[in-house]
């Protein structure tokens, strides 16, 4: 979320999910909403129903694209010639919202500089998206009141992912779309509580409530609470913990309720840094792929045995209620706090409770939510204070930041495209399905979907001779795994589409090292493969 | 908004213009019975049962379409009208199968509930049955025609909630019945098993096949919680008994999706109480994981960890969070990583 952060001061979903209904246009970008959020995806559909105007930018024909005023279907990783190209021809035809430039923007030259590069035959050619098109799209957002903007995994997933979410910040602000219901930049955030994750602390250089880890007032705030002293120096992402086990620097892990080696970019490099660790925990409902790197597995409780809550995609702190008695007897957080003693360090909450007032108390976005406030509807952040009734809207007035910081965005184009020797593109990404790595654990799910079956066009399927069923050998310069083809004009021609949610076909076994330099994702989306059919 | 007055039952009551009569009634506390008529649908005026007497009008009229008009005079439980619910629910069930010693529906079964009601105990039409095969070749929903009413309930959730139109009215008379295009089963149709036609059903011919013979009804437990499987952040009832999950149901107390869910959220929950559950900590002894105590795990970790970090300094150590795990565990691991363990590296997978 760093490209929103960067823009307006904060990196959430800046409008609320019930708006989508009442919206008159939605903008879809690397999104497939009903397979990936269903029921957000319901309510698009219900917005369409009622007369809203939907454009989907996606390579793939999603099923929202299949209803779409407009799809465009655009090159893989070309969005920021897009984008910038739907811009030029806002600022071409003076659809731009002047007024809010002035009064709550900043360094608009900079972007109309770039824009300016950006001629729609020159971006129809780069992105395959006909010039016509970029013109109806450009004008139809610029002029509609109640428009909204969603982007997801697609969006993020690319090596210029913070750069994408800026770009897209950009054209939200040069039309006036922010800080009224029905209008916004919304993310769609994958994982049930990655918005809670973040919002914790759960990283490397901010604690709970996107305080920094360098502010030496913000330390010391925590210091006091917490009774040690702490680290000045953020830590390491992700992608550099595995680098650093690689190096020998890193000794020891404690890794909680995740399984890197199936979801995680390039798992083979995974794997072998999990084998050079000293020692690893997992903390995990089942032994997973990772948790067989581990010296010691904990067993972890599921959702339904512990009390505690889950913020949303919408930033909604919503309860989460204890149905049945943890399998594994410890919940968790009572986890954690044995170890915590076990180490030396007294943590005596007795329930989620008590752990969630410490923090609120801490966390000034986070302030005024308590459970007895959660009870019935849950609360939006930012909540201040006890009497605030939550914030459906960001950026109401003013931005997070102050002022809103355009960016003059160039576009990089993908780290590996497909040559002579590993011609196809293989994209990646969710289907409705499943979810990560809890669903394939479902004996009902299972039983109905229980194999991959990768996406492939009917031109590429003919030139090698492939039906439905057959069995390949995909390789990338990483790794290979074996998948079925499903032979389908969802995908266009050059493109293979590999869901990553099956232990058999490890999709993650191929995907590319290359990192967005700013957020530290791997690239999902983009990489170079050759397909063989065995 | 202009306002009316009306009475219902002797009393007077006063609405917006273009209320229905079931709404003005149920502003007043009478309930008026209804097979067809869903708050979170759209009114179709189809199965009969919501008739009531209106003073002046010829013959008794639909409340759950009919709008109120200033001065009007309802009778909801008049002789006339009960006269005319026992017919209505006679034709029903007529045509149903009255197993209800075995249907999990009952407890939630609207037809049931009228047929007590109104003390309707089988049916004095003896006619044609329907003779459907009781389609059951999916994991999760298990329809059962036979019982089906014609309410059209399943076709406006699929329409209106999920919005991919997989049902619709098909035949005519005496078989009409909603189905997928080509009357397949749900399996070779484009449904998507969102369940929502499910919850919606008022009898046994649409229930959830997870919860077939594990508690009746009003034996479980209902437990609001929020979903594990996306960002979008539904709610709905865990459904307990003994201890154990039976299965979801919808909560229409839901602020985000109401009653709306989707086949993770509806059906995905098994994975807790899947075999393959980890129970009790395991150690890994020359490469074999052997089950171990709690106190053992806890033990060997904090002493290992403690090791490593006086040998090695902390930034030898780093944690991965959850983004499946609740707000609360994150607070505590990200914690224990900077205060315990005395530094910054703590992440998460999911950095979208
Ligand atoms: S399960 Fe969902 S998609 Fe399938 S028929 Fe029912 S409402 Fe429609
Ligand atoms: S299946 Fe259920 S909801 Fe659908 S028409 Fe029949 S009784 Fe009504
Ligand atoms: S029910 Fe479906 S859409 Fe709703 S939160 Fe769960 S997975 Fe997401
Ligand atoms: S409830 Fe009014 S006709 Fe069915």
């Amino acid at each position: 979320m760093a490209g929103l952060a960067t823009t307006f001061g904060s990196g959430a979903m800046t409008n609320s999910i019930n708006e989508i209904p009442d919206a008159e246009m939605l903008f879809l970008i690397g999104t497939n909403t009903t397979e990936a959020h269903p029921v957000i995806g319901y309510k698009m559909r219900e917005a369409k129903r009622k007369g809203a105007k939907l454009v989907v930018v996606d390579p793939r024909r999603t099923d929202l694209a299949r209803i779409a005023d407009y799809w465009l279907r655009l090159k893989p990783g070309t969005d920021i010639p897009l984008l910038n190209g739907i811009m030029h021809i806002i600022l071409q035809e003076g659809l731009q919202d002047q007024q809010f430039i002035s009064e709550r923007t900043e360094n608009f030259e900079a972007l109309a500089k770039t824009v300016k590069d950006y001629q729609p035959d020159v971006v129809s050619s780069i992105t395959g998206v006909p010039v016509e098109d970029l013109y109806a799209v450009a004008r139809l957002y610029a002029t509609t009141d109640k428009a909204m903007l969603f982007y997801t995994l697609g969006i993020t997933e690319h090596i210029c992912g913070t750069d994408n979410v800026m770009s897209i910040a950009n054209l939200a602000m040069l039309t006036g779309h922010l800080g009224r219901p029905c209008t916004g930049v919304n993310p769609l955030r994958g994982q049930n509580n990655v918005q809670g994750a973040c919002d914790m602390g759960a990283l490397p250089n901010v604690f709970s409530g996107y305080q920094k880890v360098i502010d030496p007032v913000v330390r010391a705030k925590f210091e006091e609470a917490w009774g040690v002293s702490l680290p000045e120096n953020p830590g390491l992402v992700i992608a550099d913990m595995f680098e650093k086990a690689h190096t020998g620097e890193l000794k020891a892990m404690y890794i909680l309720g995740e399984n890197p080696v199936l979801t995680d970019p390039n798992s083979n490099h995974i794997r072998s840094g999990l084998e050079k660790l000293d020692f690893l925990v997992v903390h995990e409902l089942f032994l997973t792929e990772t948790a067989e790197y581990a010296d010691v597995v904990l067993p972890a409780a599921s959702f339904a045995e512990t009390e505690g809550t889950f913020t949303s995609t919408e930033r909604r702190v919503q309860r989460v209620r204890k149905a049945i008695e943890p399998l594994p007897v410890l919940a968790n957080w009572q986890t954690v706090i044995k170890l915590s003693q076990r180490m030396g360090y007294p943590m005596s909450y007795a329930t989620p409770e008590e752990v969630w007032t410490e923090m609120a108390s801490l966390t000034p976005s986070l302030a005024g939510i308590n459970y007895q406030r959660l009870e019935s509807d849950g609360i939006q952040w930012p909540c201040p204070t006890s009497e605030h009734p939550g914030t459906a809207f960001l950026h109401a007035g003013a931005f997070t930041r102050g002022k809103g910081l355009f960016q003059g965005i160039d576009h990089i184009p993908p780290g590996e495209v497909p040559d002579d020797e590993y011609p196809f593109l293989l994209s990646t990404g969710r289907i409705l399905y499943h979810y990560n790595v809890t669903t394939p654990y479902s004996p009902g799910i299972h039983s109905m979907w229980s194999e991959e079956a990768s996406e492939m066009n009917p031109d590429d399927a003919a030139k090698l001779g492939l039906a439905t069923g057959d069995k390949v050998k995909v390789t990338s310069r990483r790794g290979d795994c074996v998948t079925n083809i499903l032979v389908t004009d969802r995908v266009p021609p050059g493109m293979l589409w590999m869901s990553f949610h099956y232990a058999n076909s490890p999709a993650n076994a191929l995907t590319s090292a290359v990192l967005d330099p700013v957020t530290k994702t791997g690239e999902y989306k983009v990489c170079a493969i050759k397909i063989e059919k065995i | 908004m202009n306002l009316v007055k009306l009475t219902i039952n002797s009393r007077e009551v006063e609405v917006q213009s273009g209320t229905t009569i079931l709404k003005a009634a149920e502003k007043i506390g009478i309930d008026i019975p209804r097979l067809c008529y869903d708050d979170d649908l759209s009114p179709v005026g189809a199965c009969r049962l919501c008739m009531v007497e209106v003073k002046g009008a010829r013959s008794l009229v639909p409340a759950c379409v009919t709008a109120v008009s200033p001065g009007m005079v309802v009778e909801t439980e008049s002789p006339v009208v009960i006269e005319s619910r026992r017919t209505t629910l006679n034709l029903l069930i007529s045509n149903h199968p009255l197993d209800c010693l075995i249907c999990e529906k009952l407890g939630d079964c609207g037809l049931a509930e009228y047929c007590y009601k109104y003390g309707v105990k089988e049916s004095t039409f003896q006619g044609e049955r329907h003779d459907y095969v009781i389609e059951e070749n999916n994991s999760f929903i298990i329809r059962d025609l036979n019982k089906c009413i014609q309410c059209g309930k399943c076709i406006r959730a699929c329409d209106e909630w999920t919005g991919i139109h997989n049902l619709d009215f098909i035949y005519r008379g005496f078989d009409v019945k909603p189905a997928t295009a080509l009357d397949s089963t749900y399996v070779d149709s484009e449904c998507v098993f969102c369940g929502n036609c499910v919850t919606v059903c008022p009898t046994g011919a649409l229930t959830e096949k997870q919860m077939k013979r594990q508690g009746r009804r009003w034996e479980v437990q209902k437990v609001k919680t929020t979903c594990p499987f996306c960002g979008t952040g539904c709610n709905f009832d865990l459904n307990v008994k003994d201890g154990r999950i039976t299965g979801v149901t919808a909560n229409r107390t839901s602020i985000v999706n109401g009653r709306a869910l989707c086949v993770k959220g509806h059906y995905g929950w098994d994975f807790v109480q899947n075999e393959k559950r980890l129970t009790t900590p395991l150690i890994k002894k020359d490469g074999e994981f052997m089950p171990a105590t709690w106190d053992e795990a806890l033990d060997l970790i904090a002493n290992r960890l403690k090791g490593i970090k006086e040998q090695y300094g902390p930034d030898a150590f780093a944690a991965l969070s959850s983004a499946r795990c609740t707000n609360e565990e994150n607070y505590l691991v990200q914690k224990f990583t900077r205060a315990v363990m005395g530094t910054n590296s703590v992440d998460h997978c999911a950095r979208t």
